[in-house]
């Protein structure tokens, strides 16, 4: 017994003199740890993914039957419709979820030592944020291929259809800075979403998600056309069918473009003057 | 150069405020390479907040701090690659396992993906947490995610390890495993800088302690300084009766000026005594009031005595 615990000693001796002492990581490197950290706390958590399965799909069956029939005078032609609104909405929802990590991980003390690590100091938040676009491109996966089982059938091409995800892709990532922001700001996980849904729900409802604009109030209707979620609506859908959306393809850059110029630094100086 | 480059940490005039409340005020610090530094004081006495400021993670109000001669606000990039910090609070990843936490860190240090595997399977063993390496830290005992913590900080042997409160909570056997480490990493050459509310754990571990309360550093100096500026004794004493105590306690003060103060035993007072023949006149003046003693000693204070002096003295 004496004996063992004098080895475990020199072996603990040992360890902590190891004088390996590498150059700290590239920005790539640390930024590719963190989203495999997401990846693993997944993993521990497969529950967590029920957000970008499950949702969607009750989404889509929901509004797809429920509706369908009212406005569109028939399910099918409601579904080749709302498929690409609804893809954008259960999307954008999803970005919510970057925030409410990020608020956990800032009341838990590894958020402390990442702060002393010597690292590129966005690591963590650019890594997860990666990984968070991984979760959107499943989600869209799933929903596409769901829909296409209840007979979606877009009339554009493939690379459309591509470039349409790809397009939501980018602005879900840009728009996903509004919610680190919020989760810098707000104290408690339940203040950061009621705000979140406060912001959210206005944002997709009123837009060209689920009916066409001409339909509404004349006010509504100046608020849909200028709503930058709109835009998106109109991009994704005319990629997916195949018509010509360049402008709306353009705002929608542009609207992504000043999202991330506006709350990423603002993310950024929040995120290292946090105490 | 200047003297800073010898020392690990220098600091001049520290501020911290929260608000109106100074959390940390104008402290000012000289902690030797290679050395033990205890900060002893209660819990809000700005023990955690000095620690945040000096790992960068807190603005600094006022005064200077340097650490291995850079200056914490302006180099704070030539400081983190060789200091290391175990909050308060445990600074692991609870969702994920033990390999995967020291592996993630690890990698963070820049080591290659085969030497982090490597390093945290070592660590791990060191540590005696293999057993546990691919469970959740979430469902890791106190002590287990304490060392885990610990063997996060020392991936790279840092040069300085801040342990900010390394022991609290932890039963007495994780307790001495965290000692353990402490003075294998001083073998090593790390300095550490320890914060402790335990009297017994700076004087077990320190080579120098700063008392601190309400901001301020009170005390500082090795533990047998600190003690001996408190008296050179403490004579207790145990009443055969406890309603003696008051009549006890008047007597001592106002026939022999003694410095007094209550234990927390009921029966037990504890004086103050510059000598033994001054301990001898104190048992005396009892004696011949007819307060019956039961026993008493005289010893060295103990760090608890030294910090209820000093503390109160600022009262």
């Amino acid at each position: 017994m004496e004996i063992n615990q004098n080895k475990s000693k020199d072996n603990l001796q040992q360890t902590i003199i190891s004088s390996h002492r590498p150059t700290p990581p590239h920005a790539l490197s640390s930024v590719g740890t963190f989203a495999m950290r997401s990846l693993l706390k997944t993993k521990h958590t497969p529950m967590a993914l029920m957000d970008i399965t499950a949702m969607p799909i009750l989404f889509l069956i929901m509004f797809t039957y429920l509706f369908g029939g009212a406005i569109a005078g028939s399910v099918q032609d409601y579904l080749q419709f709302i498929l690409p609104g609804i893809l954008v909405q259960t999307v954008i929802q999803i970005t919510m979820y970057t925030g409410l990590d990020l608020n956990k991980d800032l009341q838990k003390g590894f958020f402390d030592r990442q702060r002393t690590l010597p690292i590129w100091s966005p690591s963590s938040l650019v890594g997860s944020m990666t990984f968070d676009v991984l979760r959107y491109s499943i989600a869209c996966l799933i929903m596409i291929g769901f829909a296409m089982i209840l007979g979606f059938r877009p009339q554009g091409t493939l690379i459309g259809l591509v470039s349409a995800v790809g397009l939501l892709l980018i602005f879900s990532f840009s728009l996903s800075w509004i919610w680190t922001v919020l989760a810098l700001i707000m104290e408690s996980e339940n203040a950061l979403m009621a705000t979140s849904m406060m912001i959210i729900f206005p944002l997709t409802f009123l837009s060209s998600a689920f009916v066409d604009p001409e339909t509404m109030p004349r006010v509504l209707e100046v608020f849909v056309s200028v709503n930058p979620i709109s835009m998106l609506v109109d991009s994704v859908r005319g990629l997916m069918h195949g018509y010509t959306v360049g402008t709306e393809i353009m705002w929608t850059l542009v609207s992504a473009g000043v999202l991330l110029a506006i709350f990423g630094p603002l993310t950024m100086y929040l995120y290292k003057s946090k105490n | 150069m200047d003297q800073t480059i010898d020392l690990a940490v220098r600091t001049k005039g520290l501020v911290k405020q929260f608000g109106s409340f100074t959390a940390v005020d104008s402290i000012d610090l000289a902690i030797e390479k290679g050395t033990v530094y205890g900060f002893l004081g209660p819990n809000g006495a700005g023990k955690t907040t000095t620690v945040r400021m000096l790992t960068t993670l807190l603005k600094i109000d006022e005064g200077e701090a340097h650490i291995f001669g850079y200056d914490v606000t302006k180099e704070p990039k030539k400081i983190r690659p060789r200091i290391a910090l175990t909050g308060q609070h445990a600074s692991i990843d609870e969702d994920l396992t033990g390999t995967e936490n020291l592996v993630m860190i690890c990698r963070l240090m820049g080591f290659k993906r085969k030497e982090a595997k490597q390093r945290a399977a070592e660590l791990l063993e060191a540590f005696g947490l293999s057993d546990a390496a691919s469970k959740q830290a979430k469902n890791y005992s106190g002590g287990m995610r304490r060392r885990l913590d610990i063997a996060a900080s020392i991936v790279i042997t840092p040069d300085l390890l801040f342990l900010d409160e390394p022991t609290t909570g932890l039963d007495p056997r994780s307790r001495n495993q965290v000692w353990e480490v402490v003075r294998a990493l001083t073998k090593a050459g790390t300095t550490v800088l320890l914060t402790t509310q335990y009297l017994d754990e700076a004087d077990q571990l320190a080579d120098r302690i700063a008392v601190i309360n309400k901001g301020a550093v009170i005390a500082e100096g090795t533990p047998s300084e600190l003690k001996a500026s408190v008296g050179s004794g403490m004579l207790h004493i145990t009443l055969k009766n406890k309603t003696d105590i008051e009549q006890a306690e008047k007597v001592l003060e106002t026939r022999f000026y003694a410095l007094i103060r209550r234990s927390s035993r009921e029966s037990e007072i504890i004086v103050n005594v510059s000598s033994s023949s001054e301990a001898l006149k104190a048992l005396n003046n009892l004696e011949s009031e007819g307060i019956e003693l039961v026993t008493f000693s005289l010893s060295q204070p103990s760090l608890d005595e030294v910090f209820l002096a000093l503390t109160d003295d600022e009262e």
